[in-house]
C-alpha cells in the first residue's frame, strides 16, 4: 500500500503495480514495472498501455480472438487459386519463408520506384501468382493472411529500412506525422509524442505504435490493418482521411514502423 | 523500490479532441435509454420462478474498470461440492444497465465438476452486474458487482 | 460458415477437474446496431445456444443473448471419470449448427 500526493494535494491510496488510474481528471501512472522486450530504450508497446485484462487476453494464445484470422490465414496458404497454384505452391515452408517479413515492410520496390506496404505485395502476389483479384486492406481474406504472416514474426524487432531509396519516403511520412491537421489541428505527435500515458477521455493514450497490426482491436470486435487505424486517429481530429494503400499512408507507416523501431511484432495484438 | 509518476493532466487541449470522438462514438451506441433496473429485476423473476435470493455462494469476477464495454471479460464461480444430490443448476447473468438485460445463463451438472464458467460481454456503461445461482435442492443465491464502463473508442 | 476452436486436453487421471476452453467467429448482431449510412437497424443474428456433451451426454450448455460479444469465448470445467470423446455444439439462431469434437483418454 502506498500513499501518494499528487501536485493537487489529492491522497491517493492503494495503486496497483503496472497500472494506470483514473481518478478525477487524473493519471496516476506507476513506471517501475518492467516491460520486458515491450519497452525497446524508452519506446513502450500499445501493449503497455493496455489494462492487465487486456493484455491477458492478447497474452493468452488461446483467448486471444485474432488467433482465429490466424488459423484461417494458416488455411488459406494451401488455397488453390484461379490459375491452380497457392502460396504454397512456392512458398512450401511459410514458418521460414516469412520469418522477419512483417518487421520489414513497407520495402521500398524496385518496380513502382516507391515503398510497397506489405497488403500491397500480398496483392501482387494474388493477382500476378495466382490470377486472383486484389483484396481491400481489411477483407476477412486479406486480414487473416496477414495475421497470419505477422504471427510468424511473432516476437522479431521491428527493422525497416529508411535510407537509400527509402530516404525521400520516410522524410515524407515523417512530415506527415509532424504536421497538424483537421478542425482539431493536431498532429499524430501531438497525441503520441507529447501525451503518451495521459487520458484522453476514456482512453490511455499510447505511442500510437504499429508492432502489434493488424491488431484485434474489442472496439472494432475483429482485426483491423494499420491503414484503418490511421483513417480513424485522421477522422477523430477532423482531418480528410486516405485511402488504406495511398502513398501517404504507406510513407506514414514506414515512419511510424521506425519509429517503434526494435519492438516486437505482436501480432494479432489486442487493443480497446 | 517503487518509483512512481503522478501526473495531473491537463486536459485543456484535449477537451476539443475529445468532444469529437465522443459524437462518433455515442452515435455508435444505441440508445441505453430503455435500460431500467424494472426489467432486469422482472427477467430474474421469470429465471427463478419469483423464489427468493440470499446474498452468497456465487462470486462473479468483472475488471473494475471496462476498457472498452463491447468486450468486457466475465467469470463465475459458485462454491458447491456438485455432487449428484448437490450441485448448481445454473446461474444466469444480468446487466442492469444494459438496454436488453440478459447476458447468458449456464447450466451446469455434476459432470461438470465445478460450477465454473467464464465469457466475454457487452456492457452499455457503468452499472451493477447481478449473478444469480440456482442449485439442485432449489435455493437460489445471487451476488452483484460494480463495473466501471469507459467509452473506449477514441483514435478511430 | 463459424470457424471454431476448442481447448482440451488429451489426457486426464480420473477425478482431474479440467478446463476447456472454446472460441468461434461470429458478429453477434445484437439487433441493437445501425447501419451508419442508411440508419437502419441491422438486424439481429446471434449464436443462441452452446452445448458441450461428453459421450453424448450434456454435462454443460449456456444461453447466450444479443450482449454476448462477437468473436465468443467460453471457459468452463469437467471432471474426467473415464476415457470418451467430447462434442461442442454452437447452435445460431438462423439455424446454422457448428460442432467441433475431440476425444479424452483417461488413465
Ligand atoms: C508462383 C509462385 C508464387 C506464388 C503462387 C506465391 N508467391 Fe509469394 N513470392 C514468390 C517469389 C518468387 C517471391 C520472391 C520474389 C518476388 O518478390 O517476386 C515471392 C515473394 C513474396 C513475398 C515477399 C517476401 C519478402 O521477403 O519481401 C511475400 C510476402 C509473398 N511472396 C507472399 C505470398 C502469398 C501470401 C502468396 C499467396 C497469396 C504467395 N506469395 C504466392 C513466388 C510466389
Ligand atoms: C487526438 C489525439 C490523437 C491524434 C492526433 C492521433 N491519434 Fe492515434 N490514437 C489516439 C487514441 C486515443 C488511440 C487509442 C489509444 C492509444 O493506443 O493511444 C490511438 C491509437 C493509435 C494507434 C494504435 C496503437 C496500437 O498500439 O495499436 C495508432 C497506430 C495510431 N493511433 C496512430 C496515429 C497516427 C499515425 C496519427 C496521425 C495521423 C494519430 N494516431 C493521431 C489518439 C490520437
Amino acid at each position: 500500500m502506498k500513499n501518494v500526493k499528487s501536485k493537487r494535494g489529492w491522497k491517493l491510496t492503494s495503486i496497483a503495480l503496472g497500472s494506470t488510474l483514473m481518478v478525477g481528471a487524473m493519471a496516476i501512472e506507476v513506471i517501475a514495472k518492467d516491460w520486458g522486450s515491450h519497452e525497446v530504450d524508452g519506446r513502450r508497446s500499445g501493449y503497455t498501455y493496455m489494462t492487465d485484462e487486456t493484455r491477458a487476453v492478447q497474452d493468452d494464445n488461446f483467448e486471444n480472438p485474432g488467433m482465429l484470422w490466424v488459423e484461417n490465414g494458416e488455411a488459406l496458404w494451401s488455397k488453390a487459386g484461379a490459375n491452380g497454384k497457392s502460396c504454397a505452391s512456392c512458398h512450401a515452408d511459410p514458418e521460414k519463408d516469412m520469418k522477419g517479413v512483417m518487421p520489414a515492410y513497407p520495402k521500398f520496390d524496385k518496380r513502382t520506384g516507391k515503398m510497397i506496404s506489405l497488403e500491397q505485395m500480398v496483392n501482387r502476389e494474388l493477382v500476378e501468382k495466382m490470377g486472383e483479384k486484389a483484396e481491400k486492406f481489411d477483407s476477412k481474406k486479406m486480414l487473416s493472411l496477414m495475421t497470419y504472416i505477422g504471427n510468424i514474426s511473432k516476437g522479431m524487432p521491428v527493422n525497416v529500412k529508411i535510407d537509400g531509396p527509402a530516404k525521400p519516403f520516410f522524410e515524407k511520412g515523417k512530415a506527415f506525422y509532424y504536421q497538424r491537421r483537421g478542425q482539431l489541428d493536431l498532429a499524430c505527435s501531438n497525441c503520441h509524442e507529447d501525451n503518451p500515458g495521459k487520458q484522453i477521455r476514456a482512453n490511455t493514450l499510447s505511442e500510437g505504435q504499429i508492432n502489434g497490426f493488424p491488431t484485434y482491436r474489442l472496439k472494432w470486435q475483429k482485426p483491423g490493418s494499420v491503414h484503418r487505424r490511421f483513417r480513424g486517429c485522421n477522422k477523430n481530429v477532423r482531418a480528410k482521411p486516405y485511402k488504406a494503400g495511398s502513398d501517404e499512408y504507406v510513407n506514414l507507416e514506414l515512419f511510424v514502423k521506425w519509429h517503434g523501431r526494435g519492438l516486437p511484432v505482436e501480432t494479432p495484438a489486442v487493443r480497446n | 523500490m517503487t518509483k512512481m509518476k503522478v501526473e495531473v493532466l491537463d486536459r485543456r487541449q484535449f477537451v476539443v479532441a475529445s468532444g469529437a470522438g465522443a459524437a462518433a462514438i455515442i452515435a455508435g451506441f444505441s440508445s441505453a435509454a430503455n435500460a431500467t433496473p424494472e426489467k432486469a429485476a422482472e427477467w430474474i423473476k421469470k429465471l427463478t420462478n419469483g423464489a427468493k435470493a440470499t446474498e452468497g455462494k456465487i462470486k462473479v469476477d468483472l475488471p473494475e474498470i471496462a476498457e472498452n464495454g463491447n468486450t468486457v471479460p466475465i467469470k463465475v464461480s459458485v462454491e458447491s461440492p456438485m455432487t449428484a444430490d448437490n450441485y448448481v443448476k445454473a446461474v444466469h447473468l444480468i446487466a442492469e444497465g444494459n438496454p436488453a438485460p440478459e447476458l447468458c445463463s449456464f447450466y451446469f451438472t455434476p459432470m461438470s465438476g465445478k460450477a465454473n464458467a467464464a465469457t466475454r460481454v457487452r456492457l452499455a456503461r457503468t452499472q451493477k452486474v447481478i449473478g444469480i445461482a440456482v442449485m439442485s435442492d432449489g435455493k437460489v443465491y445471487m451476488s452483484q458487482t460494480q463495473v466501471k464502463v469507459t467509452i473506449g473508442g477514441c483514435g478511430g | 460458415m463459424a470457424k471454431a476452436r476448442v481447448k482440451a486436453p488429451k489426457k486426464a487421471k480420473a477425478g482431474d477437474i479440467v478446463t476447456i476452453k472454446t472460441l468461434i467467429t461470429h458478429k453477434m448482431e445484437s439487433g441493437r446496431r445501425k447501419n451508419k449510412k442508411t440508419g437502419e437497424v441491422i438486424p439481429r443474428h446471434i449464436i443462441d445456444k452452446f452445448t458441450a456433451k461428453f459421450n453424448g451426454e450434456t454435462f454443460f450448455s449456456s444461453d447466450w443473448h444479443g450482449a454476448i460479444s462477437a468473436n465468443p469465448y467460453m471457459s468452463f470445467s469437467f471432471k474426467a471419470s473415464k476415457s470418451g470423446e467430447f462434442e461442442f455444439i454452437w447452435h445460431d439462431e438462423k439455424g446454422e449448427i457448428t460442432s467441433k469434437k475431440s476425444k479424452l483418454v483417461v488413465a
